[in-house]
Parts: C-alpha cells; structure tokens; sequence
C-alpha cells in the first residue's frame, strides 16, 4: 500500500519539509501526497523532481493529490 | 526609500493616528496593491482559498514583534536589499542580523515548530482584508477630515515624498499579481536554500538586488559609504539586533511581510492577522520610542529587540518539540 502525508492547512515550510524528510526516510516507492495550496504544490513538486523524484499531480474540488514515485 | 513593506505600513499607521509621528503618516496605495494585485490573480487562476485558525494571537504578536525590528533597523528585507543597492554599508548589518534571524528560526522548524493547521472557512472571511485595503483606498481619495485631526498626511518627511496615487497602484497591483504567482519571499528565498537547498526563490532575490544596483548606477544614484545615508543610521548592532529580531518572527511565521500581504490577498486569514499586528506594532513602535530615526535607534529601541527576542523564543520553544519534550519530562 502506498504511503500518505497530508499537508493541509500547514504554513510554509512545513509542507515541504515534512514531505522530504518522508522522501528522504522510503528513498524509493510511492509517496501520495495531499496538499490544500498551489504555492505547497510547486514547492513539492520543485523540491522532489530536483531529488530524482517523479511526480504526477491530480486536481479536485481545489486540493491536489501528488503521486511522488521513484 | 523605495519600496519598503514595512515603512509603507508605519506610514498606513500614522495616517490612521494610531501614531503621531508627523513625518510619516500617509495612506500608501503600494500596500493596497499589493494585496488588491494578489487577490486578483488569485481569483484568475483559482487559488483564492479562505482559510484560518492557525495560531492567529501568535501570528499577530509575530507581526507585532517582526514590525519592532524592522522598524529598529528602518526597513524590511525588500528595502535591505533596496538600501544595499544603493551603496547604504549599514545594510550590510541588517542584512546579516535577517539571515542570523532566519537560521535561528529554521533550528526551531528542524525541532518541529508548527504553528498549526489552519481550516477552510467562509468566503467573508478571506475578503475582510482585500476589502479593509479598499476601504483605505477610499480614504485616500476622498482624504475625510476628521474632528480628531485624521487622516492624517504628512506635509514634510518621508510620508510626504510619494510617486503618484494612480502609477503607484497600479504598478504595485502588477507586482501583487507577479508575486502571488511567483511565491516571491525574501525570507523563504534564504530559509529554502538552507533548509531545503533551494535555490528558486533566491535568484528571484538576486535578481531583484542585481536590477536595483544597475539602476542606481545608471541614474547614478549609487553612493557607497556608511555615514548620511537616506533614512538610515550607523549603530551597527542594532541594525544588526533589529532584523534578527524582524527575521526570526518572519520565519516563525512562514514569510516575509510582502508575502503575509500576498496571502492576505488569497484568502489567508491567519497572514492578515499578521499584517493586523505588524499596523498595531508600527503604531506602538512610534508611540514607545522604539523605532529608530536617522540619528539612531529610539530610546527604547535596543530594550525592545531584547524583549521582542525573549518572547519569540519563548513562542518558539514552546510550540516546537522542544517544549513538549520538556512538558512530558516534567509529567
């Protein structure tokens, strides 16, 4: 089963951080990742594609699902 | 003076008489944009999001807090890279005391500091200060006079001297725009570079130093050198103190002033609560002698960073794993 974090509602950086230390700790899998902001959303984004990550980003009802692979 | 978040928000302050310095009191329409420029693009590209309810009373005492150092320094980090672009050496000390402010602040995110989350809330809620900001554009405008004397617009002094109401709207409404787009923010550029090894938000930075220097040294407006710089002063350990001070209560709550503006703009409660107490902190600063002038800091001004960095440490200890690792101990 796929690992989650949920970042809703954190202020900066704690999005990013709490989702690259979890990136850091699996260094390989799947990561879904629940994100209620876009500025959250590219900073993660940013932040695992430069780490070699891959990352696919789905939109609904204004909240976005990040699925970081590697 | 160029564009300085926190200035422009003392200037807002006086013109309301929460304080009565007499040379600076106006109502600047650049933090009208600011807000009014993020608001709109985030109503363009759908991420004006009302949300509230993480730590707003912590947030307004940072804002407070962040308002008393930077008003000990005279200026936020935008107009520390201002001055330093235009030759202003005492800006180098400010400079270094936002960065030592900011390294502070990221020992206490890596011990777990969290504010909180916040929560959606009602549509109102994210509007209260897109419209308090259009309420103070009509002010402007219409200057009532009031029988207290407000509102008040300087006649001499920095609160004087500003670029037209019209062009510095509209200017300041596309730097809002580009801005929320962008997530430009000064502390986050330094915060991400040392915390994540991030260098996105920093070239903004960069580039923002670089074209205020080349500008300056085209209209030859760049004068090197410490002593008679404009609306600066030379006591180098409080320009140093103050925006340790300012750059720790920026951090600990998430980002610059020009970003809490920004938020503000997108429905972020919890940064206009902000913004609310960096007002209430410019008003306070100027009625308590803490904030600095050309000569030097206030009476109280080194006395207020020193109490301004107890508080903020306290905050920071006791809402990061620090403080509750000492609260269980204790259980």
């Amino acid at each position: 089963m796929n690992q989650r974090v949920d970042v809703r509602g954190l202020s900066c950086p704690l999005p990013v951080v709490n989702v690259r230390n979890k990136l850091l700790e699996m260094e390989k899998g799947i990561l879904e990742v629940l994100i209620d902001t876009g500025t959250s959303k590219d900073n993660i984004t940013r932040m695992a594609t430069n780490a070699g990550w891959k990352v696919v980003a789905r939109e609904e009802d204004g909240e976005y699902l990040l699925t970081i692979s590697k | 003076m160029g564009v300085c978040v926190a200035c422009m928000v003392r200037d807002i302050a006086g013109a309301l008489g929460l304080h009565r310095a007499e040379a600076v009191q106006y109502i600047r329409p650049e933090i009208i944009g600011f807000v009014l420029g993020s608001l709109i693009a985030a109503l363009m590209f759908k991420e004006f999001k009302p949300r509230a309810g993480s730590a707003p009373l912590i947030r307004f005492v940072l804002g407070f807090l962040a308002m008393v150092g930077a008003l000990v320094f005279l200026g936020c980090p935008w107009r520390t890279l201002l001055r330093l672009a235009g030759g202003d050496g005492n800006a180098l000390f400010g400079l270094v005391g936002l960065v030592v402010g900011i390294w502070i602040g990221i020992f206490f995110i890596k011990s777990g500091y969290n504010l909180g989350r916040n929560q959606k809330t009602y549509p109102l809620v994210g509007w209260i200060m897109p419209v308090i900001m259009a309420g103070l554009f009509l002010l402007l405008i219409f200057r009532p006079q009031l029988p207290s004397g407000a509102i008040f617009f300087s006649s001499e002094g920095p609160g004087a001297q500003h670029a037209p109401i019209f062009i510095a709207l509209i200017i300041a409404l596309a730097i809002g725009f580009f801005a929320q787009r962008t997530r430009f923010c000064t502390v986050a550029a330094v915060r991400d570079v040392i915390l994540i090894k991030d260098t996105y938000l920093f070239t903004g930075v960069v580039s923002l130093l670089l074209a205020a220097l080349i500008s300056n040294l085209i209209l030859e407006q760049f004068h090197p050198g410490f002593q008679g710089q404009p609306i600066a002063h030379t006591d180098q350990l409080w320009n140093f103190g103050g925006m340790v001070l300012a750059g720790l209560a920026f951090t600990l709550a998430g980002g610059c002033p020009g970003r809490q503006l920004f938020l503000s703009g997108e429905g972020d409660a919890d940064a206009a609560v902000f913004v609310l107490g960096m007002i209430v902190g410019a008003g306070f600063a100027h009625n308590f002698a803490t904030a600095s002038s050309s000569k030097g800091p206030g009476l109280w001004g080194p006395a207020s960073v020193i109490v301004g960095l107890i508080i903020c440490f306290i905050i920071a200890f006791s809402m990061s794993d620090l403080g509750k690792k000492m609260v269980e101990a204790k259980r």
